[in-house]
């Protein structure tokens, strides 16, 4: 592990909607009986006139955010990642189709969801979300973030969007002062020999991968790319022309997430290798959080041997279905 | 509002039934049942019973109505032009490139509060809505219609008991009971036992009337404006495709326009009414 405190994205995101709730009269929220682990809860106590806990009912969560929203509320709803896509059709028809100011904030995400195994580990949602007309999708590299992208929504959101947070503490990789940008990504580290684009926990593994590297001659960049749509095409075409490799790292499928977002770009623009590291057509499975990225080759050392065979231009033997 | 009689009512009733037929056999296609069905309720409602204004028809203490059955939007397209919130001749558009009168309701129309089609939503958007106006002492009503093949579907229910926890007396469901889904007779499809007990044990006030009489359709609406603490139900007994009588009843024309000019001619002289 990197050499960083690591901190809770989702107490950062229900201490930001607490802070906010004072600044927005109009800001509500609502949880569908989740709301001590996304912590909503901490919005709720303060404000308990303008928290909605529409109980396990997803579906009502959804449709009440949009009826709230056509009303003139500033709308957080949250839930786990997993659950709300169930209701991926509200999201569709009420939210996303009448445009609303609907902020979909999520949490326990893909595998440091852990202990409660597969059926809580989502690894599709990036790319349900980036598929739905004027929906925004970000994920949040660490605490510092979340406070900023949650900021961000607050102030000047509009639209649908959908912030993706996880159960476990991460590394807080920004500095204090550090600010979000939709649509732009942060370049932690430079470097000429190739870029490692990353997404979530995984650009802190990519930090390290990038030590692990530099020991074996080769300059790694690593990019945070926390805003999946919209994307930076930008960074994403600098880094194809400068480093002409690119190894894209998340916590999530290989299909439709960062790395299809990436090769989307790249194939358009500029062709370089593009290489996913990623849950390869697969559910997750119980285990601690942490333990699962091994499991899974998703840890630092897959991420050093996939770069440096990237960079290489080596064979890639590993088939996808 | 009040200036309206109930003979008013009727003839902009059929004004709204040959509008139906006339949009859906233009676009050769559309949902002409479960609109004729709601003709009368939405004669009564846009003409009688909403605080609106075309004029100004954002005003935040309007009156709310989502029609959740999103595929009767011709019937609610006929009533919102005749009321002015657009022209008339919009209406030729339905279901064309280059108009706003999208299949479904749109909100892109003038007067539509939101953009509906995919059945169930509808309530939920009106518990939203009325839960806005109780946190801004707000005193407008909102109006949801649903259908009765729509109570199939699970998100109502989810509904149903937001809209009884939140005791929102501002709230109002009218549902459109013709007995028919797209595929058959809903005691067939799908037999789901007593609404008016079912809704009653969700906890909300339940008034049955029939839906083509005027007068009961305005005395429920105006009982249920009064609800002190709880969310209203009425159940409107209808018949679908009413005014035209090889639609009545008749699951095809869920979905189908008028088959023929022939089929046409004889819908518009049954419904009767001016040219």
């Amino acid at each position: 592990m990197l050499m960083v405190p690591s901190e809770s994205l989702r107490d950062a995101y229900g201490e930001e909607l607490k802070a906010l709730g004072a600044k927005y009269r109009n800001l509500v929220v609502l949880d569908a009986d989740l709301s001590s682990s996304t912590k909503t809860s901490i919005f709720g106590k303060a404000y308990p006139d303008r928290f909605f806990n529409m109980g396990i009912a997803e579906q009502s969560m959804v449709a009440t955010a949009a009826g709230l929203s056509l009303s003139g509320k500033k709308v957080f709803a949250s839930t786990f990642a997993v659950f709300l896509m169930r209701t991926y059709e509200q999201m569709r028809q009420s939210v996303c189709y009448n445009n609303l100011d609907v902020n979909f904030v999520v949490t326990h995400s893909g595998i440091t969801v852990g202990e409660d195994g597969a059926t809580h580990q989502i690894v599709e949602d990036v790319g349900i979300m980036t598929g739905l007309p004027n929906m925004k999708v970000t994920v949040p590299v660490d605490s510092i973030e979340t406070r900023s992208v949650i900021d961000f929504l607050a102030e000047k959101g509009r639209g649908p969007n959908f912030v993706r947070l996880s159960r476990e503490k991460f590394p807080v990789l920004n500095d204090k002062g550090y600010e979000f940008k939709q649509g732009k990504s942060h370049t932690f580290k430079d470097g000429d020999d190739v870029t490692i684009i990353g997404m979530g926990v995984m650009v802190s593994f990519a930090l390290e991968a990038a030590e692990q590297l530099k020991n074996k001659g080769i300059d790694a960049r690593v990019i945070n790319m926390s805003s999946i749509k919209p994307i930076d095409r930008q960074a994403i075409v600098k880094a194809a022309k400068e480093t002409g490799h690119i190894v894209t790292v998340e916590e999530h499928s290989i299909y439709n997430g960062l790395g299809s977002r990436v090769a989307e770009v790249t194939s358009e623009e500029y062709h370089v290798p593009v290489w996913r590291l990623g849950m390869k057509d697969t559910f997750g499975k119980s285990g601690k959080g942490w333990e699962l990225f091994d499991y899974f080759h998703m840890g630092v050392d897959d991420i050093v041997k996939l770069t440096e065979g990237c960079f290489r231009e080596e064979p890639r033997y590993e088939n996808f279905p | 509002m009040e200036q309206y009689k109930e003979a008013d009512l009727k003839n902009i009733a059929t004004s709204i039934r040959r509008k139906i037929i006339e949009m859906v056999y233009s676009a050769k296609s559309g949902h002409p049942g479960g609109s004729l069905s709601i003709a009368d309720i939405l004669a009564v409602l846009y003409f009688k019973e909403l605080n609106i204004d075309p004029l100004d028809p954002s005003n935040p203490d309007r009156d709310r109505l989502v029609l959740s059955k999103g595929h009767a939007s011709p019937g609610l397209y006929a009533a919102l032009s005749i009321r002015g919130f657009f022209p008339e001749s919009l209406l030729t558009g339905f279901r064309k490139l280059n108009s706003k009168l999208e299949g479904h309701v749109h909100r892109g129309v003038p007067g539509v509060e939101a953009s509906t089609g995919s059945l169930g939503q509808g309530l939920g958007i009106g518990v939203g809505m009325a839960l806005a106006g109780k946190l801004d002492s707000k005193n407008y009503h909102v109006f949801v219609i649903v259908g009765d093949g729509e109570m199939e579907e699970g998100s109502i229910w989810e509904a149903l008991m937001a809209g009884a926890k939140y005791k929102l007396n501002n709230l109002i469901v009218i549902l459109d009971k013709n007995g028919v889904q797209l595929d058959g007779f809903t005691k067939d499809i799908m037999p789901i036992g007593s609404v008016r007990d079912m809704v009653s044990s969700f906890g909300w006030d339940v008034i049955e009337i029939d839906g083509h009489n005027f007068e009961e359709i305005i005395s429920a609406v105006k009982k249920a404006k009064k609800s002190k603490d709880k969310p209203t139900f009425i159940i409107a007994n209808t018949i679908k495709g009413k005014g035209v009588s090889y639609m009545e009843n008749n699951p095809k024309y869920h979905g189908s326009p008028p088959a023929s000019q022939e089929e046409y001619e004889q819908a518009l002289r049954e419904i009767g009414g001016d040219e």
